[in-house]
């Protein structure tokens, strides 16, 4: 590789925008899974679409990674940089380009934080449903990238389903328009491919989503239960009996009181587990809805169930289960978030092996999770200054996800695989699968140029990891074959 | 009573016992021998969409690829109605699906036409055509979850899963849909299902076209229960569902006649109605909702996002009025699922037959759609 060549012609192309003090490219090492660090050999920030295009030909010619970010918020490594490569941070790309009333979407570029478009439409009574919980952070680059959910995924969906066109910049310059302000277009579906790609087909420079008319109305109940099967049952039934809440959250006892300690929402500390539930759409469908949520909660063994009466109520509910993983960190000194989905059926029986795990390890977690969507986060409580500790979360969180898979669900919910889970990607999937996934790669960036070694474990991988139990899995980091 | 299709594959009513079987490894064989003897297949359902593959200018026919009928590989794997998803072999019949989840009030949120009554999953996933109520129940990829497929190497593969939340890896499930097996055959689909709303009602407004957009737009900012419009002739269909106070008061706002359609939205869905049986070609021409036009001669569903065109004009017209809206337009008798697949722009035809090779490198699959025109 050509160093000075590559510099000088990125200088021209970016001036102030390219960052190579090492200084400068230290907060750029990590992205929200602080414990997974690399520094870049270079950052470039481009203001343009016809800057990126550019930086990606010098990338292309000299063979340089380039390793896509947004807000650098994920929380999976997925924009942890590669020594050798460029971080192409497309936060400077943040404009709305189009709030497009008649046909109810948002144009973006990819640096647009989530949470700004739905600031920019509520003022026509429209909103952007994904919502996850960085949504104040995120970037909807990002979004794509790792196919975001949120906690009213349940009813709304996720990024994918929310997503009507991206503009993807593909590594040999060509340019993808993928679907548009229209929702049926012809061709492989390469929009649905590009939603949770992790930026390794291409880099999404542009993005239209679907805005919803903001809900008229919003009611939020909270039950309280002495037993955690039976909150987990509870989530069951509310589903069977044809109910799609906007959301259906469960916090157990640990992040009850975690939280309460924290931010005093008014939650009955004597539980076992709670479940907030929220309800929305017009008065009279919810009011309807509510009634039938209530019955249910009480058939199914709630102690105190809760209605907020007023919209600062009902804040204060959601504020607490918001607040529930800062409040865990004030309890612990560290916190290990995982992210499994399983089948709600599963949601006692597995939660009850999380327990047990627990008790195996002598590591406490806290559990905080979409219940309605079977998406788990257990938050493993240790303390990196004690000796073996950060070494048990992690296969503790290992065997968890695994636990997901045998109960028939999945490693990664909502958070991508990045680095963080090409483990356990190994469990869930046979070589032959992972084999097609590379060669789909390699039908995009046949160099492998695009976030190297990211999402997809090579089989040499697996093969060396033979089992799932491996100690240190990502430390010392590992030099990962690119694809 | 059983007839024959367009692909040789025999096609049954529901007076027909729907047989469970697993043929997956009859299949795979067929796939493996074909590879080895360097023929080509013809993956067939229940054969009732055979009219969107053949190509009605006579030029081309597929003579050459010997048929892969997937028919008899049926059944339904799991089902739980609180996990609001149900697994079942491709060749499982729609309705017989649609039985099994009507009996949990349920459905298949997609509502896939059901031509002459017949139709696959695994037919109704590789076709990828929404029904009525796609802007708001959502699109046929929005619904799947996870796949059991055979590449063109006969390998067997499961991608995806049983659950919504679901990023582990290349999102493989969402991209059959809509690729006409080009990529592989499905053996297995799981799909999310939906409760059936517990009220369903239509209003009927009589109004010409311009001003029955203008009323779907405007509803579209608005929070009303609506889950499926449909304009066709000066009439304009707003099915609303939910709850039945929700429903009565929209009704109610909406105004109009309110009436049981549900044979309208049945053969809208089926593709059965009048409009449909004309000898002018039509056209599926999917726009922004607001697109100012075609408005003439069109069946306008998804609140102004599809229309079907009725018209002789000559497709570069059509394409030309269509495109200049920024939509997409395909005819759609005989030939569809080649254009489809070849109505893409150039960058993504390059990607899309890359693609292509990725999981069928020696072409095995439906040739005949990938293929490239003469002219």
């Amino acid at each position: 590789m050509n160093h000075p060549d590559v510099l000088e012609r990125l200088r021209s192309v970016l001036g102030r925008g390219l960052i190579t003090d090492p200084k400068a490219l230290k907060p750029y090492e990590t992205d929200g899974i602080t414990a997974i660090r690399e520094v870049p050999w270079l950052v470039a920030l481009p203001d343009s679409e016809a800057q990126i295009e550019a930086v990606l030909a010098v990338c292309r010619e000299h063979g340089v990674p380039v390793v896509a970010r947004g807000a650098g918020t994920g929380l999976s490594g997925g924009a942890r940089p590669v020594a050798d490569g460029l971080v192409l941070g497309l936060s400077r790309l943040n404009q709305i380009l189009e709030i497009d009333l008649e046909n109810a979407v948002a144009r973006v570029q990819p640096g647009v934080r989530n949470l700004a478009i739905t600031e920019a439409a509520a003022a026509h009574g429209l909103y952007y449903a994904p919502d996850p919980s960085s949504q104040i952070a995120c970037s909807i680059g990002g979004n794509v990238a790792e196919n975001s959910g949120g906690v009213h995924c349940l009813k709304y969906g996720l990024t994918v389903h929310n997503v009507l066109g991206v503009k993807l910049l593909c590594i040999d310059g060509q340019v993808l328009q993928l679907g548009g302000k229209l929702m049926d277009s012809p061709g492989y579906d390469l929009l649905a491919l590009t939603m949770g790609s992790e930026g390794m087909l291409g880099i999404v420079t542009e993005v239209t989503v679907k805005l919803l008319p903001t809900p008229p109305c919003k009611r939020v109940v909270l039950a309280a239960f002495s037993e955690i099967a039976g909150a987990a049952d509870a989530v069951g039934a509310i589903i069977a009996e044809g109910l799609i809440p906007a959301g259906l959250e469960m916090m157990d006892g640990l992040a009850i009181q975690a939280a309460e300690d924290f931010v005093h929402a008014g939650y009955p500390t004597d539980a076992a587990a709670i479940l907030i539930c929220e309800l929305d759409g017009v008065a009279a469908e919810v009011e309807s809805d509510l009634a039938l949520v209530s019955r249910i909660l009480k058939a199914q063994g709630a102690f105190n169930i809760r209605v907020a009466t007023t919209v600062e109520e009902q804040e204060r509910l959601w504020l607490g289960r918001k607040a529930a993983f800062p409040a865990v960190g004030r309890i612990s000194p560290d916190y290990y978030c995982m992210d499994g989905t399983i089948p709600r059926a599963k949601l006692a029986e597995v939660l009850a092996s999380i327990g047990q795990l627990s008790e195996q390890y002598g590591l406490a977690v806290a559990n905080v999770f979409h219940a309605g969507d079977g998406n788990l986060h257990p938050l493993i409580l240790y303390d990196s200054n004690q000796a073996g500790q950060l070494a048990g979360a992690e296969e503790m969180g290992g065997r968890i996800l695994e636990l997901c898979v045998a109960a028939g669900g999945t490693v990664t919910g909502e958070h991508g695989v990045g680095v963080e889970k090409l483990d356990q990607m190994c469990v869930q999937f046979g070589s032959a699968e992972l084999e097609q996934m590379h060669r789909l790669k390699a039908a995009f960036d046949p160099q492998g140029l695009l976030n190297p070694g990211k999402a997809v474990p090579t089989l040499t991988r697996c093969s060396e990891l033979g089992g799932m139990h491996v100690h240190n899995a990502r430390l010392p980091f590992p030099n990962l074959p690119r694809f | 009573m059983c007839t024959m299709l367009g692909c040789r594959s025999r096609i049954c009513l529901d007076s027909d016992m729907a047989k469970d079987a697993d043929i997956s490894g009859d299949l795979q064989d067929a796939v493996v021998r074909a590879l080895q003897a360097g023929e080509s297949l013809r993956i067939c359902g229940s054969g009732s969409k055979g009219f969107l593959l053949s190509s009605n200018n006579g030029g081309e026919t597929s003579v050459s690829s010997r048929l892969l009928s997937v028919h008899e590989h049926a059944g339904i794997l799991s089902y739980r109605p609180e996990e609001l998803v149900i697994t079942a072999r491709a060749g499982t019949r729609l309705s017989d699906i649609e039985q099994v989840l009507a009996r949990h009030y349920q459905r298949l949120p997609f509502e896939p036409p059901r031509i002459k009554g017949a139709g696959t999953l695994g037919g109704a996933v590789a076709s990828g055509l929404a029904g009525p109520g796609r802007p708001w129940s959502g699109s046929v990829r929005d619904s799947v979850l996870g796949v059991e497929m055979l590449n063109g190497l006969g390998e067997r593969l499961i991608f995806g899963g049983q659950v919504m939340k679901n990023v582990a890896g290349y999102d493989v499930s969402r991209l059959q849909v809509g690729a006409f097996g080009t990529l592989g055959v499905l053996l297995s689909v799981s799909v999310r299902v939906l409760p059936v709303p517990p009220t369903e009602r239509t209003v009927v407004q009589a109004v010409g076209p311009a001003e029955a957009l203008a009323r779907c737009r405007t509803w579209a900012r608005s929070a009303y229960p609506i889950s499926a419009t449909a304009y066709l002739d000066g009439l304009l269909r707003v099915r609303l569902a939910g709850a039945e106070a929700a429903v009565s008061d929209a009704t109610q706002a909406l105004g109009g006649d309110p009436r049981d359609e549900s044979i309208f939205w049945r053969q809208l869905r089926d593709h059965d109605l009048d409009f449909f049986q004309q000898e002018q070609p039509v056209w599926r021409c999917a726009l922004p909702p607001a697109a100012s036009a075609p408005l003439q001669d069109c069946l306008i569903v998804w609140g102004g996002g599809l229309r079907w065109w009725r018209t002789s004009l000559d497709p570069l017209e059509v394409r030309k009025t269509v495109g200049e809206q920024q939509g997409s337009a395909q005819i759609f008798d005989g030939g569809f699922g080649r254009c489809r697949l070849a109505g893409v722009g150039s960058a993504q035809a390059t990607y899309q037959q890359r693609i292509r090779e990725a999981f069928d490198p020696h072409g095995l699959f439906n040739p005949e759609l990938t293929r490239r025109r003469a002219d």
